[in-house]
């Protein structure tokens, strides 16, 4: 079945892993249980679109984690729902006991014997950290959610210690649609390397925020026109952890051989001062590093010390290159994604805004 | 050593972070297809195993990677992120210690990236670590100090805090945190958890804001620590110590009207010459009689000496226990449980309290002796035990607990004053500018200093259970013990297995030696135990003994047992929470090696044959080994403490 998925179909969660490649892994691998997870831990900030796909099409998730159940051979779902979203979890439930009756779920699915799978929902506690998915596993067995050391990837070793496919949301969704309509429909859109069409969560200084369906590839220029933002300044394409891209490089597409994003875009209007932003990213992580590998647990911490420094106009630019330096360090040598991805920002807004922090706030340069 | 048994593996008592939930099996057949793995190490080829981790591999080329969070005793981490390596292809770089190699592979160990993330991360390491090296236990012998060294620390990058942000918690007898120097290597929270299984320390909150602590952050004094130290011999840093006595006991030998006394325990003599560069293994007892001579202490006595009597106890409270059992049909406690250990005896006190009546009454050797010196000795020796101090040096953290408790007391006096760890003893050594290998030997002061090899095993895992066999086979068979087993050596027992299991079959009755004619109860030989089984076991380290206690509770094999050796510390006592640091599988066999050695080279293996033990049940302890005397002064009771302190 997995050969019916377009080898180039990249998961949606952002780190961009094939998806048919994941499934096709999970089922090489020897185990006698096997888990299908949906990552609904939608945790990065200016992220929603998972929550409209939960609250409107619960029942095509479900049917896209049977399809992993179908590819994978595991038995039994799990969805792992952010704690912000509780709120949802008495709908989903509902949901999953309608497909059990519709015998989408349970044994003998659809009359297929021997087709044997079923979903239970999960509640994250409200850690960011708890969406990587080694993190989103040992929170799961009931541990402090700290990433594992990989490899082993949990497609091998994962949930239980068993063969374990963590998916996004949208990624199973977006499976189902490909299944139905096709590998050929789907790669009509996008380009040769990012197929298909993307949901974006646009928020910000533009005149139309929301969550868009639009083809990968799209440049920055044109979704702005698109929601209304024309006028920004910059635009943060996937997050906090992704990149701040400055007005000169709108024409880049996104797209994950240029800008990836999970599909959050926040953009910032003129009057927006963007070392608050890079501090307000900072926060962000100081306060979601798990604490566990030293580049994450004290870079996160130095790089706010650092910008706070610049806020005072007390930041030298040879320190200043110490700690782009130590970005790249943190980028480098952190244990997961979140510290890898942590310094983006900080180093993408001190790149293309030195002169306006520097500008608006120094004296000692 | 940790417990990699797979259905423990996800349950709730393991350390964070820790790689037990998930890694890669080494390939064990070198001959199976796929098994070998061909890389390239800084241009140097090699061919290893499949799942082997890239530090391995380095080491086996001699290629050395700094590390800091990884320990042999421990599972991976891989959260210091000094050993990062660039392996080509990779977008980031990788933990050398938990990267296993499933591919071939070209890595490179000391590339500009590599050097740079290693100088950053130790630059970060240091911004928190507050504390002057100069007042620093760990001074010479400090992981991060020893790095900061190799990697050309000469300023702080980005910052140094100066003034401390933690109390330091001074509250247990036997460990001291001092948290300012807390790295957050985890170390110690593994040790706890996966290797012990006592679970005490936890990592608590988020990010910079990331802790070491104990439940509740109470402190170490108030939570159900079984002060075994064993975290203290893996710290990296000095935030872990252990309580030091060596101001109080400076004092007591500088105080002309006190007549210091130093029992020593028979671990540290083979290991404390690692403090003064002697290879692991190297035994100094001798030399070591000098030195404490030289520091001022008055008499200098042999802890095996009391190893010897507390066989004599032991041994007999199991013929008592077999002898309720089985000719007085009285319901008595079986197995019954060795209690030389403090820091098992805590642990069962904690975790097991409904078998505090399986522990043997006997106290343990350090604490017999501190009642027979404040007692016997200051009798024949026409000294005020007043105004006696007895020092215990020992191998262990935790004994600096027993010696407090409260029950400990009954010579009159404080039964020992301090306990003083091997790491104590050395630096005290080179205070007064000792060179420890090279002093003239010496033996012990009479009269307590002769015992019996089987007293000095008690160094080593499974040695009260070799020393006691060695006696009761010969007491209840009539036959010599070298009879039975060849050499006296009782392999079995030995070795560093978890948990080691024997089983004897008695082949002849003896009669009942007349020292034994009281505890016996008018018994006139031991026929009752003819033909019978004796089932005996060894267990050390918590996590092992809970795994022996666990099996007793489902009323499996272990709960047939007779008698089981329980010790805290994985080897044993040589491998205890006081020794020289730093600590590592193969250290502890080279100490247990020395102790093997040494043992054979004393004139008897067999604790009845001590002379002075039979001297002290003649002159002093009248009516026997449990007897009324020896009641009083050798054994003592139990708390079942569950999850309270008390």
């Amino acid at each position: 079945m997995t050969g019916r998925i377009s080898p180039e179909y990249a998961g949606r969660g952002g780190a961009g892993f094939p998806t048919a490649v994941k499934w096709n892994l999970a089922a090489a691998a020897q185990g006698e249980r096997k888990f299908v997870i949906c990552n609904a831990d939608e945790g990065e900030p200016g992220t929603f679109k998972d929550r409209v796909l939960l609250t409107d099409y619960a029942d095509q998730l479900i049917a896209g984690m049977v399809l992993a159940a179908y590819a994978t051979g595991a038995k039994d779902g799990i969805i792992y729902l952010r704690a912000e979203y509780t709120y949802l979890r008495k709908d989903l439930e509902a949901t999953i006991e309608k497909m059990r009756g519709k015998k989408m779920l349970g044994k003998k699915i659809l009359g297929k014997e021997g087709f044997e799978f079923d979903v239970h929902t999960h509640m994250g506690s409200g850690a960011y950290i708890c969406g990587e998915e080694t993190a989103l596993i040992e929170s799961l067995e009931g541990h402090r959610g700290e990433p594992r050391n990989r490899p082993p990837f949990p497609v091998t070793v994962g949930y239980l210690g068993c063969p374990t496919s963590v998916n996004n949301v949208e990624t199973f969704i977006t499976a189902l649609h490909i299944i139905e309509k096709g590998a050929k429909w789907f790669k009509a859109f996008g380009t040769d390397k990012s197929t298909g069409t993307k949901l974006f969560s646009v928020s910000g200084d533009c005149e139309k925020p929301g969550v868009y369906e639009l083809p990968m590839g799209i440049t920055i220029k044109k979704l702005l026109e698109t929601v209304g933002g024309e006028d920004a300044k910059a635009v943060q394409v996937g997050g906090a952890s992704g990149t701040c891209v400055p007005r000169k490089d709108f024409d880049r597409a996104i797209a994950y051989e240029d800008v990836a994003t999970g599909g959050s875009i926040i953009v910032f209007g003129p009057h927006r001062d963007m070392l608050e932003v890079a501090i307000n990213f900072m926060e962000f992580f100081c306060e979601e590093s798990c604490g566990q590998c030293t580049p994450c647990r004290l870079g996160t911490e130095t790089l706010l010390e650092g910008l706070d420094m610049l806020e005072e106009g007390r930041c030298s630019l040879k320190y200043l290159r110490e700690l782009c330096a130590l970005g790249e360090t943190m980028q480098l040598s952190s244990k997961c994604g979140l510290g890898q991805s942590a310094p983006n920002a900080f180093l993408s807004i001190i790149e293309n805004f030195k002169s306006e922090i520097f500008d608006t706030r120094c004296s000692c340069r | 050593m940790p417990n990699k048994d797979k259905n423990t593996r996800f349950g709730s008592d393991r350390a964070p972070a820790s790689s037990v939930a998930a890694s890669v099996e080494v390939a064990k057949n070198e001959k199976e297809l796929g098994a070998m793995v061909a890389i390239t190490i800084d241009g140097n080829e090699i061919k290893v195993p499949f799942g082997t981790t890239i530090l391995d591999a380095a080491r086996k080329l001699n290629i050395k990677i700094p590390t800091l969070c990884h320990h042999e005793d421990l599972h991976v981490a891989g959260v210091c992120r000094v050993c990062v390596v660039e392996v080509e292809g990779q977008r980031t770089l990788q933990a050398a210690c938990a990267y296993p190699i499933t591919s071939p592979m070209n890595i490179k160990t000391y590339s500009p990236k590599v050097r740079k993330a290693r100088r950053h991360n130790l630059d970060l390491m240091l911004k928190h670590h507050v504390g002057e090296c100069y007042s620093c236990f760990r001074n010479n012998n400090c992981e991060l100090q020893k790095l900061a060294k190799e990697y050309g620390v000469d300023f702080y990058r980005f910052g140094h805090d100066t003034e401390p942000h933690h109390e330091v918690d001074k509250s247990s007898y036997s460990v001291i945190r001092d948290m300012n120097k807390c790295i957050q290597c985890r170390r110690c929270v593994r040790t706890c958890i996966d290797l012990q299984e006592v679970g005490v320390l936890e990592a608590v909150n988020r990010g910079p804001d990331l802790d070491i602590a104990t439940f509740n952050d109470l402190p170490l004094g108030e939570v159900v620590c079984i002060n075994c130290g064993q975290c203290i011999n893996r710290c990296p840093t000095g935030a872990l110590r252990a309580n030091d006595p060596s101001d109080d006991i400076w004092a007591a030998i500088d105080d002309p009207k006190k007549h210091v006394v130093i029992q020593t325990a028979p671990s540290p003599r083979a290991a404390i010459g690692e403090c003064f560069g002697l290879p692991a293994g190297t035994s100094v007892t001798r030399e070591l009689n000098t030195a404490m001579r030289r520091c001022g202490f008055d008499r200098v006595f042999d802890t095996n000496f009391t190893a010897d009597l507390t066989i004599m106890e032991e041994a007999t409270e199991l013929l008592i226990r077999l002898k309720k059992a089985l000719v007085d049909k009285e319901k008595v406690a079986f197995p019954q449980f060795t209690s030389c250990s403090p820091g098992w005896v805590k642990f069962l006190e904690h975790f097991y309290p409904e078998y505090t009546d399986c522990l043997s009454s006997c106290k343990s050797p350090q604490q017999m002796f501190g009642s027979i010196i404040k007692t016997w000795y200051a009798e024949k020796a026409g000294i005020d035990p007043k105004d006696i101090v007895t020092v215990a040096l020992m191998p262990c953290s935790a004994k600096k607990f027993e010696c407090n408790r409260p029950e400990m007391q009954d010579s009159g006096y404080k039964d020992v004053d301090y306990g003083l760890t091997s790491r104590e003893l050395a630096q005290m050594i080179q205070e007064v500018g000792l060179d420890l290998p090279n002093l003239p030997p010496s033996d012990f002061d009479d009269p307590i200093g002769e015992a019996t090899g089987a007293g000095l095993i008690f160094g080593a895992t499974g040695g009260v259970m070799e020393a006691a066999l060695r006696t009761a086979v010969e007491i209840v068979t009539g036959i010599k013990t070298e009879k039975v087993f060849e050499n006296l050596d009782i392999i079995p027992v030995r070795g560093f297995e978890g948990v080691k299991y024997m089983e004897i079959k008695v082949p002849a009755a003896g009669p009942v030696p007349p020292i034994l004619n009281k505890a016996l109860g008018g018994l006139k030989d031991f026929s009752f135990l003819k033909g019978a089984t004796l089932k005996v076991a060894v267990a050390h380290g918590t996590a092992n003994a809970k795994k022996v206690m666990e099996d007793i509770k489902a009323g499996g094999k272990f709960s047939e047992c007779h008698f089981i050796e329980f010790m805290a510390c994985p080897g044993g006592c040589l491998g205890g929470g006081g020794q020289p640091i730093p600590t590592s599988p193969e250290i502890r066999a080279a100490r247990t090696k020395a102790i093997y050695a040494e043992e054979k080279t004393l004139y008897s293996r067999k604790s009845h044959e001590n002379p002075t033990v039979d001297l002290i049940y003649k002159e002093f302890l009248k009516d026997g080994p449990c007897g009324h005397k020896s009641h009083k002064l050798l054994h003592t009771h139990y708390t079942k403490r569950g999850n309270k302190i008390v």
